[in-house]
């Protein structure tokens, strides 16, 4: 593919055709916000932080949406943009709970980075928010749909495996809300707490539930791991705090790729100190479970065990 | 289970009527729409399970027809009065006093904005614009359109929708 | 031969199965393959029955069936009028006719006798015997059923000396109100798909795009761009399949334009889109009509399917081997769908929410498809300018506006309804001209135009010449059309709260500033009205108007704050009141109201005080009353109860 070179905030940087703003501005080591941005997935270009100034261009282009052409001049920090960016940070903190100090996601929150970064200390808007209840309605993922600011990274993602879809956006405008079908919820869907969606949230919306209260996220430190409970070999972080494992999380789903619940429960079996006892639905009831039966391993063992059992014999 | 929205006809014969429906848009592109319009139109509302249905015939997660139905003003997703009285909020009719008929029409039924009177005669709810501006104030009962409206006469003129 | 678009004997072969090329000109001026007195009769006979000669001693009544006058009645009149002719044996000597809306629906329901054109308005049931015996036996003009100009108070016997038309140049709405909207021949007999006939034989594809460019036609729909070089951008777009999609979402409050087109003179859309499809290389054709106009649907629906019959519509048109079908999607009820992304999106069978453009629709659209879009009046324009060719539309207007436009005048005027005139007028030519002035004798305040993207110009713009650009610099924009005028007893406060009420409604929700800046802007400006308002208010809202107008997504949420900042531009005063005074200029939001009782005025019946929910109004009876300010919740219901004029509010 031919190479295209523009200015971005005065350097000149050299990239692919058909790059998109945003990439080609990191690729140079220039930062641009973003929260509903993923390289993995389509361009969606909802958030707007991403904003910049190209002068020629109406308005204010998002980044992650715009792609770079010869001779392009683009600035990434004037006036306009940074107003911009505050302004939308700022408006996104008035919909959205000022709880930091108890949220699962304190230091590993872009829109607290956004909003340390910009400087944005409070939101400068008072009026309607968000109140939905709490969906903690199975055991793997906690849904706090309030602080969601609908990226739709999890709608995206979870769409982005065949047959599962399970969450879209539903309603309209300030009411626009990521819903499952018939907006039951997450316990009673038919969702597989595969936990992509939560390894893609940017925010607090989308927490595990297996490392609730466990620790912060600065004293947390990751390990990465391979599942090989299948030849897909995906990844996972170790999450270890004071040298105990406490928990398995997915690493940033790439496409196509399973990460699936059985391979995190597997993981967690085989790396956590103290796993906790995994739970299966049954019968629309989410139940206790041995790990053979969590791991689909019933089966094999017991013909091991008689198998073994009749060489010894 | 019979319906509820007092039309008489049996949940088979609607069933029937849905089936139609799909045979016809069969193989059609961008046939989600339509669907729920035509679902709509034989149930009054749209029932999870006959949403679930045309996920099924469309072969689209459910979760995206529960996402299009909620998006659209048009859609319901609960039962609704035989006779939908929708009162315009246009620009025209604004500044000619559409928020009194509005009051007025909502105190007569005692119902709020998207609600149904209890007897499931009358739903209430507000349009945009009607693009009558001419009449304005101006509102649509079902598909007939009543003109230079006062708060007396809009409540008259639901009499006649039994 | 029952209709003009039937066979005149056997020697006529055309059919859909086997088109004939010169069909249209055979209707209009035929036979053409063949010479023969009794077809070229018949022929003649069937048009002038559509088309009277001025010395026709037949009359045809035309009754308006458009939305309004429908609502007015309309449709009443036509079944009383054609009994009462019969009662006088008339039936065959007077022709009733219902036709598409005439724009004056204020006046409805109205109805024009012809061949002298007189023009009837409000008429109601009992007035049909009267006319059947007066006029249409006795040739008596029914003098009290003629328009009656407010300023002067002359009569006006014909539907061309009212004022409210006189002053107009109807060239896309002529049709409108005049032909019968359910009838391809009506179409046909007044030069319908003609232009179709000059594209498919006598151009190419890029003759009939030159012919667009040079007219200097502008799309319609809102932000004028030039259509000749988008039909050219959708014509060099590669792909194996490409559509054309006709925008009939009309959704701006305060406008109606499109629907008037859709049910008045349905074919000349289908034309337009007939020939945009030949020229840009589309084989299929899509319309989204909004689902709150069932008349337009009904209408478009019955034509698309006489031109399917007549062979104008599926394949091998006219035996040119061009094909086109049309199919109408009807909306589902959502306001963003009016932008073209969004409107695509909808087709498609998704929520209405808009793509980031580029890829613009004429590379990626439909499908991923080429697709050309342009909305309803502007597709009308396109028989037009292939008729009488692309110069003698430029001719018209202003140098970067050509042409007409039909503006939805509305609000506080005396004559309200569809105005079609060239680009260039002067805003105060169609209020004080066309529309007759301000209603009541108030005096005029502003005049919002361009619905919530648009804005609101005060007095002294009114003599800006209209054209895209000039509405642009001055706050404003053209938009679809909808002329809203407001008099001094419109807030603008208010109105701006009305507007973003409106867009927060509608917002898609997809990206944050609109989805979330609307809701904080409306939150401001209804506090504000209801005299919450704080110092810095003011700078706050410029301050979000100018973010959202900058990183919204789409079209709406880039324009949505124009109501805003136009109102902040001519009318900060306002506001300023609003907030450091808590008044209400225009007293018109009820927070800021005060109610007094006038004692000279006031007789001491007590009507106010029985009317008072709050029971702030007290007085002995047959004397003076008052209302007690700290129990008045300000309901206005006194003053409404008073007879004599003793409420008053400040």
């Amino acid at each position: 593919m031919p190479n295209v070179t523009l200015t971005i905030d005065g350097k000149q940087v050299t990239v692919p055709a058909g790059t998109n703003v945003l990439e080609a501005a990191r690729s140079a080591g220039i930062f641009i916000p973003t929260l509903c941005h993923d390289p993995a997935i389509p361009g969606f270009g909802a958030c707007r932080l991403c904003v910049v100034e190209i002068p020629g261009m109406r308005n204010l282009p998002a980044s992650c949406v715009t792609t770079v052409a010869e001779g392009m001049v683009v600035y990434t920090a004037s006036e306009a943009v940074i107003e911009a960016r505050r302004t939308i940070i700022d408006l996104l903190l008035a919909n959205h709970p000022q709880d930091c100090l108890t949220c699962e996601k304190n230091g590993d929150c872009r829109l607290q980075d956004y909003a340390f970064m910009y400087g944005v200390r409070q939101t400068s808007f008072h009026g309607e928010r968000k109140n939905y209840p709490l969906d903690d309605s199975n055991p793997y993922i906690i849904r706090d749909q309030n602080k969601c600011i609908l990226c739709g990274k999890c709608v995206r993602t979870c769409q982005a495996v065949p047959g599962r879809s399970v969450i879209d956006f539903g309603y309209r405008g300030f009411n626009t809300r990521v819903v499952t079908a018939m907006d039951v919820p997450l316990g009673e869907s038919e969702c597989v707490y595969c936990a992509r969606c939560v390894a893609v949230c940017p925010v607090g919306a989308l927490t595990y539930k297996p490392m609730a209260g466990k620790g912060r996220t600065w004293e947390i430190e990751k390990k990465t791991v391979t599942c090989t409970f299948c030849e897909n070999g995906c990844t996972f972080d170790l999450n270890i705090k004071n040298g105990k494992v406490i928990g398995i999380t997915a690493k940033e789903p790439g496409p196509g790729r399973p990460l699936c619940l059985k391979g995190r429960l597997g993981l967690e079996l085989l790396y956590v100190d103290e796993p906790l006892t995994p739970m299966l639905k049954k019968d629309g009831q989410f139940v206790p479970v041995s790990w053979a039966e969590a791991l689909g391993l019933e089966g094999v063992l017991s013909r091991i065990k008689e198998l073994e059992g009749k060489k010894q014999a | 289970m019979s319906c509820q929205c007092g039309c008489g006809q049996d949940d088979a014969a609607k069933k029937e009527a849905l089936e139609k429906v799909f045979e016809q848009y069969r193989g059609t592109k961008g046939a989600l729409i339509p669907l729920l319009q035509e679902a709509q139109e034989i149930y009054g509302y749209l029932p999870g399970e006959v949403m679930q249905r045309i996920a099924t015939e469309l072969k689209v997660p459910f979760s995206k027809v529960f996402g299009v139905a909620t998006f659209y003003a048009q859609f319901h997703l609960k039962p609704r009065g035989r006779n939908i009285v929708r009162i315009c909020q246009g620009t025209a009719c604004h500044v000619r006093g559409a928020a009194r008929v509005f009051q007025s029409v909502s105190e007569k039924l005692g119902v709020g904005k998207n609600e149904t009177t209890a007897d499931l005669r009358y739903t209430l709810e507000t349009v945009a614009c009607l693009g009558a501006c001419g009449l304005a104030p101006v509102m649509m009962v079902n598909d007939d359109t009543h003109g230079r409206l006062t708060p007396e006469r809009a409540a008259e003129v639901l009499e006649q929708y039994k | 031969m029952k209709s003009l678009m039937d066979k005149c004997c056997e020697k006529c072969f055309h059919s859909p199965s086997s088109p004939c090329q010169d069909y249209i000109k055979c209707r209009q001026q035929g036979p053409l393959c063949h010479d023969d007195e009794n077809c070229r009769a018949r022929f003649k006979e069937f048009l002038e029955n559509i088309h009277l000669p001025a010395d026709s001693f037949r009359r045809q009544v035309l009754i308006c069936a458009g939305t309004g006058c429908t609502s007015s009645g309309s449709r009443k009149l036509v079944d009383a009028l054609r009994e009462e002719l019969a009662r006088h044996g008339l039936q065959d000597k007077v022709t009733v006719k219902i036709t598409g809306c005439h724009g004056f629906c204020e006046q409805g329901p109205l109805m024009i006798v012809e061949p002298q054109k007189v023009f009837y308005t409000r008429v109601q049931l009992e007035d049909i015997p009267e006319i059947v015996a007066s006029h249409l036996v006795g040739g008596q003009v029914v003098e009290r059923l003629l328009y009656v100009d407010p300023a002067t108070g002359e009569k006006s016997l014909t539907y061309e000396t009212v004022p409210f038309y006189a002053k107009q140049k109807r060239l896309v709405l002529a049709n409108c109100g005049h032909i019968n909207p359910e009838e391809i021949a009506d179409y046909v007999a007044n030069d319908g798909y003609l232009a179709l006939t000059r594209a498919l034989f006598e151009m190419t594809p890029e003759q009939v795009i030159e012919e667009v460019k040079t007219s200097g036609l502008r799309g319609r729909g809102g932000a004028g761009f030039p259509t000749g070089m988008k039909w050219s951008f959708v014509r060099a777009a590669e792909g194996d399949k490409k559509y054309v999609v006709c925008n009939a979402d009309e959704g701006d409050p305060g406008a109606f334009m499109d629907r008037s087109v859709l049910e008045g003179d349905p074919h000349a859309v289908l034309e337009g889109m007939l020939i945009c499809g030949y020229a840009v290389g589309a084989d299929e054709g899509y319309i989204y009509v909004r689902a709150e106009y069932p008349l337009a649907i009904h209408r478009l629906k019955i034509a698309i399917a006489q031109a399917e019959e007549c062979g104008l519509l599926g394949d091998n048109i006219l035996n040119s081997g061009f094909n086109f079908r049309i199919k109408i999607k009807a909306g589902a009820g959502a306001f963003v769908c009016g932008e073209e992304t969004a409107l695509l999106t909808s087709i498609e069978g998704n929520r209405g929410m808009p793509r980031p453009r580029p890829p613009f629709p004429a590379q990626k659209g439909l499908w991923g498809k080429p697709t050309n879009i342009n909305n309803v009046e502007t597709f009308a324009n396109v028989p037009l300018i292939i008729r009488n060719g692309g110069a003698w539309y430029a001719a018209m207007g202003t140098e970067k506006s050509k042409g007409t436009k039909i503006f939805a005048l509305t609000g506080k005027v005396n004559n309200t309804g569809l105005v079609e005139v060239p680009m260039g007028i002067t805003m105060r030519e169609i209020i004080f001209g066309v529309g007759g002035g301000i209603r009541d004798g108030k005096k005029f305040k502003a005049v919002q135009i361009g619905g919530p993207s648009g804005g609101c110009l005060p007095e002294e713009q009114l003599d800006l010449p209209i054209d895209y650009e000039s509405l642009t610099s001055a706050g404003a924009i053209m938009g679809s059309g909808g002329l809203v005028v407001m008099d001094e007893t419109t807030c603008m406060v208010d109105v701006a709260r009305f507007f973003l009420n409106f867009t927060q409604a509608e917002s898609c929700g997809k990206c944050t500033p609109c989805r979330e800046g609307t809701k904080r802007m409306l939150e401001i400006l209804t506090r504000i009205c209801e005299g919450q308002g704080k110092e810095e208010d003011i700078e706050t809202l410029e301050r979000l108007a100018r973010v959202v107008k900058n990183t919204a997504l789409c079209g709406l949420g880039q324009t949505c704050p124009n109501p805003i900042l136009s109102t902040l531009r001519y009318f900060r005063h306002e506001y300023e009141a609003h907030i450091k005074d808590k008044r209400c200029p225009a007293h018109v939001c009820q927070a800021l109201l005060v109610y007094t009782i006038n004692p000279e005025k006031c007789t001491g019946c007590g009507a106010c005080a029985r009317a008072c929910p709050a029971g702030a109004i007290s007085g002995e009876k047959k004397q003076p009353h008052v209302i007690d300010a700290s129990r008045c919740i300000k309901c206005g219901n006194c003053m409404q109860k008073c007879k004599f004029g003793a409420v008053e509010k400040a």
